[in-house]
């Protein structure tokens, strides 16, 4: 069941990518060019994914326990603020605000076939494999 | 490139809000694309399977708007090759060690009022402005 729920929430947030507009890479771009012809598409698609959020997980965190049976709500550590979160942060930002990609919509657009997606991919998996260790 | 209309943006955020909301309502998860990827990688979480399952839906949901839309909702990259590597780079390095991405701090976790994720957000959203103009319109990339 837990398969089923993660396929289910992973097609449906794939959708909301795509209608968003999120997996064209100069829209996204547009929103970081501030100085340049700012396009504000993706403040309705954070607007809309944070009033869903916002609202819904005040009723859905009332509850003991997720819905599933042998399933508990997993935090993230109540951690202070520090300097992997700093640097890592910056270092996302630094490479989102040059190819328009943060891991959602690169994955999401990985069947369209354009190379570079693939390339992007590739390379954000072997930062990942090397931020791990 | 086509525009998206405002209230289509607005759609697809209520649709990945809700993709998120449903992940926590039934399995308790936040939905931090970042994390569920970066756990596909080894050594393998031992729920794997959800996630991999997660991802192939994500691949997949495009598809599923393209005939809606009538046109494909997926642009070409945006820089050349090179960039695109060293940009992949950066992207699984930083959200690796600052424990997320654009949903889990972004839209997960401001939900959940963290300031963990309030800084981490400003941080990337700060950082990628200045990133996407140096390089875009000082470097010309």
């Amino acid at each position: 069941m837990a398969r089923l729920i993660g396929l289910l929430c992973g097609l449906l947030f794939g959708i909301g990518l795509a209608l968003g507009g999120m997996t064209n890479p100069r829209i996204v771009l547009g929103f970081l060019d501030v100085a340049g012809a700012w396009n504000p598409t993706l403040v309705f698609v954070l607007c809309g994914a944070l009033a869903t959020t916002f609202i819904g997980y005040r009723f859905a965190l009332k509850r003991e326990a997720p819905v599933l049976a042998g399933e508990r709500f997993h935090f993230p550590p109540r951690k202070p603020i520090d300097a992997p979160l700093l640097a890592g942060a910056a270092l996302f930002g630094i490479g989102w605000g040059i190819a328009g990609y943060c891991p959602g919509p690169a994955a999401a657009s990985l069947l369209a076939g354009h190379f570079g997606t693939l390339v992007f991919t590739i390379a954000m998996l072997i930062g990942m494999a090397m931020g791990r260790r | 490139m086509v525009p998206v209309f405002w209230a289509q943006a607005l759609a697809g955020g209520v649709c990945i809000g809700g993709a998120a909301l449903l992940l926590m309502f039934f399995s308790g998860r936040v939905a931090g694309i970042a994390g569920i990827i970066n756990n596909l990688l080894p050594p393998v979480a031992a729920d794997w399977q959800w996630r991999a399952l997660f991802v192939i839906g994500l691949i997949a949901g495009p598809w599923l708007v393209a005939p809606l839309l009538g046109h494909n909702p997926i642009g070409l990259p945006a820089v050349n090759l090179p960039e695109l590597a060293v940009a992949g780079l950066l992207v699984g390095y930083g959200t690796t060690i600052s424990h997320g991405c654009t949903s889990s701090h972004g839209v997960c976790g401001l939900s959940m009022l963290s300031l963990r994720s309030l800084v981490a957000t400003c941080t990337f959203v700060a950082a990628g402005v200045v990133s996407m103009f140096v390089v875009h319109h000082l470097l010309g990339w």
